[in-house]
């Protein structure tokens, strides 16, 4: 079962290791064709923010709304709708690109069967093609450099057309030309209707991505505003450095 | 749906391995040098001192055990793929079921050698009653990697998963071992003895249903930070 859903929301979510608190009473709500852009220095919360709205890690306190959904009981379904890149790129090195890509197919029901197609696209070729690796489809990740990992895990995460998209960092090991390309993706999956929360330290990549910003800082909130030219002058008034 | 998902990682598992022989060949060569080590240490002038066999099989299918646990998350955990599995839209206790299958089916392969090469260091009679040995390591087997697949997927963001793996298996899977050890003496005893066979067996079988069931039961809400 997929539950789809328009729009997510935090509603004063908190979120405790043992004393430590990681993120604190933090609220934003972001809806289709949006681009989040979640910023803040080292620890300030972001990838615990992420965890949580990967279903991943629980609230402590607080509640994060898949449209009229709550993780708790609607878990796999929303998972469906749900895709992730984080700082490590879920990928396994000992497995072919091609090997990664249909086991997470098959994982989100996207692998279309027999022929491998689903509403007449072979997702795991298309995934190959987009992430330029379909001359070495074959070979194992592990001889991979780091971009080329990066734009598999990107693939990966997007397969099955999630409509939450959640990247950490997604920019790291990336030269200029595939930078411009996931930025272009990004830009586009977007505007066809997904929700794309981007956590990233790079200002300047951010900047002419992000829609929305919200500014991070020790597991607090400190601003939820429109993106707009300046992002490096705001953020420095906001956070410092 | 529940059953292709454990298949998926299953099938997944044995293509890793099948490429990397890694934690196959490690399992043998640290579960034939358990055994050699105890061939020299009970066996005099090719008598075994006692009735050591059925026990030293048992610590070797443990160690082994262990050790196959350990690598087989220390590969989820490179990449973080368990949380890839995690995240995907299915039901997470069939991510634990196919895990658990493919340490049984690594163990099972490891039982292939270990058998025969305790019963011919120790000159045990091990195949005088080659299926209920067969039932015997199979249930033994299941029970001492349900519990050890749970623990290894809770352990794996653990800095110390490595010595309390260990720890927290051994204490439980107690019961596991004297049925897999007292079941297989009975099988070794001069005639075999069925019947006391046969009740350990019956008693693995209960051991498995127990854990297997919590393990399932327990996964999400343990893996879930």
């Amino acid at each position: 079962m997929i539950a789809d859903f328009d729009q997510i929301s935090l509603v004063d979510v908190t979120r405790h290791f043992g004393r430590r608190r990681a993120v604190s009473r933090v609220s934003f709500a972001a809806g289709r064709g949006e681009i989040v852009g979640l910023l803040g220095p080292n620890g300030a919360g972001k990838s615990t923010l992420m965890g949580m709205l990967a279903t991943l890690v629980s609230p402590s306190g607080g509640e994060v709304r898949y449209g009229q959904r709550g993780a708790g009981r609607d878990g796999p379904a929303l998972r469906a709708r749900i895709g992730l890149l984080a700082h490590e790129l879920h990928l396994y090195p000992e497995l072919s690109a091609r090997q990664n890509l249909a086991f997470f197919a098959s994982l989100y029901g996207v692998d279309g069967g027999v022929d491998g197609r689903v509403d007449g696209v072979d997702r795991v070729e298309a995934a190959l093609q987009s992430a330029g690796l379909a001359d070495r489809a074959d070979d194992d990740v592990s001889g991979y450099s780091r971009g080329m990992r990066q734009r598999l895990a990107l693939e990966r995460a997007l397969l099955h057309g999630p409509r939450l998209v959640l990247l950490d960092e997604p920019f790291t090991g990336l030269d200029d030309r595939a930078v411009g390309i996931v930025t272009d993706r990004l830009k586009r999956i977007a505007s066809e209707g997904a929700i794309v929360v981007l956590a990233t330290h790079d200002l300047d990549l951010a900047e002419g991505l992000v829609t929305r910003l919200v500014l991070l800082r020790d597991g607090r909130m400190i601003a939820d505003e429109a993106a707009g030219p300046g992002l490096r002058t705001r953020y420095r008034a906001l956070v410092g450095g | 749906m529940f059953l292709k998902v454990a298949l998926l990682v299953l099938r997944k598992d044995v293509i890793i391995e099948i490429k990397s022989r890694e934690i196959l060949f490690t399992t043998l060569f640290f579960s034939v040098s358990c055994i050699l080590v105890f061939s020299f240490a009970f066996v005099s002038e090719g008598q075994a001192v006692g009735d050591v066999a059925a026990g030293i099989l048992w610590i070797a299918i443990a160690f082994s055990g262990t050790l196959a646990l350990g690598r087989t998350f220390e590969r989820e955990r490179y990449g973080e793929t368990l949380k890839a599995l995690l995240l995907a839209p299915v039901a997470r206790p069939a991510i634990y079921l196919g895990k658990l299958l493919g340490v049984v089916i690594l163990l099972g392969l490891a039982e292939l050698l270990l058998v025969p090469l305790v019963a011919l260091l120790f000159s045990a009679s091990l195949f005088a009653r080659p299926l209920l040995l067969a039932a015997l390591l199979l249930t033994g087997t299941i029970g001492f990697c349900a519990v050890g697949t749970l623990f290894a997927a809770m352990l794996v963001r653990a800095r110390t998963r490595d010595v309390l793996l260990p720890i927290l298996l051994y204490p439980i899977t107690v019961p596991v071992m004297i049925a897999g050890v007292r079941g297989t003496a009975a099988l070794l005893a001069a005639p075999p003895d069925e019947p006391v066979a046969t009740m350990w067996i019956g008693l693995l079988m209960s051991f498995d249903v127990v854990f297997v069931t919590l393990a399932l039961w327990t996964f999400e809400p343990l893996m879930t930070e």
